[in-house]
């Protein structure tokens, strides 16, 4: 088993995650997008550790995981927020700010 | 006598001598070290404190702290040694670079955070009581009239101001990783937290928040691919690697495009530009201030450090691209500049042109483009923080009268604060003795010289057409009749006054007197490689 698989995996991943986001319109489904396209990182991160023979590739996933876990916290707070003051959390009706 | 007086003196000669070897090697990273414990010292204060002592508690703290983390980059620049050196394992390079990013953006902050502390323009400051209630319910409308303020957007501002600081020192891609979401998350928490026009407020959070994550996800499988193409991501590995080897140019350049595109968007360049006028017009100002100086230095340094050491080695495959990139982001915030009717997007446009200004000389790989760019970035910071401040003092009953045709006549009212803006707005267009003038002189100097003719040219052209949409508000101030029902300039107190004296001060010294800054920024180039 090649590791050049994974890689294709996780450029497939990073791109439904990226495609996802453009086309989604619920920011809680747009936001599972973003965060499917950091696990695809991750996949490629430990996939290039395997590669090359070092460890600093997991390691590195260790940190994004953290970092991800951070954002959803600020992320969620945010898509409450509006959420509450609107009933809804689909991203085309947040539409004040233009021109 | 003359033997004691010898014995003195060697024993002071050697005394340091083991001292040196023993002390940590921390000495040149203090200034981070003290925004980021005073951050978490402000969280504590935030639990701790009862509700009538937390504001000046913050204020105090948060001022201190911008204040000794100075004082100590200024003590350690003295004697910092020439070549630089590396703290934390290798993951922070400080060098003069990043020392003169570091005291710009303590600088800037000392602006930024005399505005988010100010409470005399708005009763009870620009920030909402209680993040949490609903806009438009009754306690909404209560929370207008009260005088209370979140204060957890102390601890956030010197969170954010902490992860700038590392993310312009950064030696390694995922140091950078780190200190971009460090730098980002506050502020996505920030923008969403204006007292009036809480819908705004909260639709720019979610903008902001979306975008940004959007963008560091590409930040970071750029990040990835350069790991899988050099084996490291130390800047310096990265460079070594690119220069010679027969390794897959695609995992190079996929990761160069997509680290690139990553860093672009936090600097509001070009066509990674979207979110740029709806948060800038949604997030309180106060907040917009700190955002458009400090966030545009620390994307900057990175941009450079990025550009100039990990991928030195490869300037000729990026730099056409990144020609394209400063050619669209000077248009779009020029001609897009011109039809706008708000002033804070009027100025959210300005600085997509801005970014551009300064991405021609990031692309300049000499010494002259990295102390032209650092300059510019000194100057831009402080007109804009002034920029914002003067803005915040126009205001009518629904809060910020931030519409063009408000301000129509508004010399008639006070002509002091219309002197002040107009000042303000011809340093961002660029006239002479103002700061703005020195800072395209110098960077388009550097471009210049490194043979960038065409850029240059559409640069001036685009300023050009830039300075247009500035006189426009010149000429509305100051040629209109004011509306009956115009909006008031508020009287501000100190702490805004203290900004925006600053930030003009400033602007006129280096417009007139620039050689001792120019100086400063070319004392030295990316040392740690």
């Amino acid at each position: 088993m090649t590791p050049t698989y994974y890689l294709l995996l996780s450029a497939l991943l990073f791109t439904i995650g990226a495609v996802g986001v453009l086309v989604r319109r619920n920011a809680i489904v747009v936001f599972m997008c973003i965060e499917l396209m950091l696990n695809a990182v991750n996949l490629s991160l430990v996939t290039f550790a395997r590669i090359n023979g070092s460890l600093d590739g997991q390691i590195m996933a260790f940190f994004v995981m953290v970092v991800a876990a951070a954002e959803v916290v600020v992320g969620l707070a945010i898509i409450m927020s509006i959420f509450r003051t609107r009933r809804t959390a689909s991203v085309d009706d947040s539409n004040l700010l233009k021109y | 006598m003359s033997v004691m007086s010898s014995v003195l003196l060697l024993a002071q000669e050697q005394a340091p001598a083991p001292a040196r070897a023993e002390a940590p090697p921390l000495t040149a990273i203090w200034p981070i070290l003290i925004v980021l414990g005073a951050a978490c010292l402000s969280v504590l204060f935030e639990a701790l404190l009862p509700k009538h002592l937390r504001w000046p508690g913050q204020v105090v703290l948060t001022l201190l702290t911008i204040v000794a983390a100075g004082v100590k980059l200024v003590t350690y620049v003295s004697g910092a040694p020439a070549a630089g050196e590396t703290a934390m394992f290798g993951t922070l390079a400080v060098d003069r670079p990043a020392l003169f990013l570091w005291g710009t953006l303590l600088a800037l902050s000392l602006g930024a955070v005399l505005l988010i502390a100010d409470r005399s323009v708005e009763p009870g400051g620009a920030f909402v009581a209680t993040a949490a209630i609903r806009p438009g319910t009754v306690q909404d409308r209560a929370q207008v009239g009260s005088t209370g303020m979140q204060t957890e957007v102390f601890p956030l501002t010197l969170f954010a101001l902490g992860g700038m600081m590392v993310f312009c020192a950064a030696n390694d891609l995922l140091t950078m990783f780190v200190a971009l979401e460090v730098l980002s998350l506050p502020l996505y928490l920030m923008c969403g937290l204006a007292r009036r026009r809480r819908l705004l407020s909260q639709e720019a959070a979610v903008k902001y928040f979306l975008l940004g994550a959007f963008a560091s996800a590409f930040f970071l499988y750029g990040v990835a691919l350069l790991y899988g193409y050099a084996g490291s991501v130390r800047l310096a590995d990265i460079s070594e690697a690119a220069a010679g080897s027969d390794r897959s140019d695609t995992l190079l350049f996929a990761g160069m495009g997509l680290l690139v595109v990553g860093l672009l968007f936090k600097a509001a360049v070009g066509p990674f530009h979207t979110w740029t006028p709806d948060v800038y017009q949604g997030a309180p100002t106060p907040v917009t201030a700190f955002m458009a100086a400090c966030t545009k230095v620390a994307a900057f340094g990175g941009i450079l450090r990025v550009l100039q050491v990990a991928l030195e080695s490869t300037q000729w495959e990026w730099r056409g691209v990144l020609w394209g990139v400063a050619i669209v982001s000077m248009v779009i915030g020029a001609v897009l500049g011109l039809t706008q009717t708000d002033v804070k997007r009027m100025i959210a446009y300005s600085s997509v042109a801005h970014a551009g200004f300064l991405l021609i000389g990031s692309i300049a790989v000499t010494e002259k483009g990295l102390s032209s760019t650092l300059f510019y970035l000194l100057t831009y910071g402080f007109t804009t923080i002034a920029t914002f401040g003067v803005i915040s003092l126009v205001r009518d009953s629904s809060g910020e009268a931030t519409h063009l045709s408000q301000w129509a006549g508004l010399a008639k009212r006070s002509p002091l604060l219309a002197a002040v803006f107009t000042f303000l707005l011809l340093a961002l267009a660029g006239i002479p003795l103002t700061s703005g003038f020195v800072g395209k002189f110098v960077v388009f100097e550097a471009a210049l010289s490194d043979g960038m003719g065409p850029l240059v040219v559409v640069a001036l052209v685009a300023s050009a057409v830039a300075a247009f949409f500035y006189l426009r508000v010149i000429v509305l101030m100051y040629f209109s009749e004011p509306a009956a029902d115009g909006p008031t300039v508020t009287v501000p107190g100190a702490f805004t006054t203290a900004a925006i004296t600053l930030g003009v001060i400033i602007t006129l010294l280096l417009g007139i007197a620039p050689a001792f800054a120019l100086d400063w920024a070319s004392s030295g180039v990316f040392a740690i490689r």
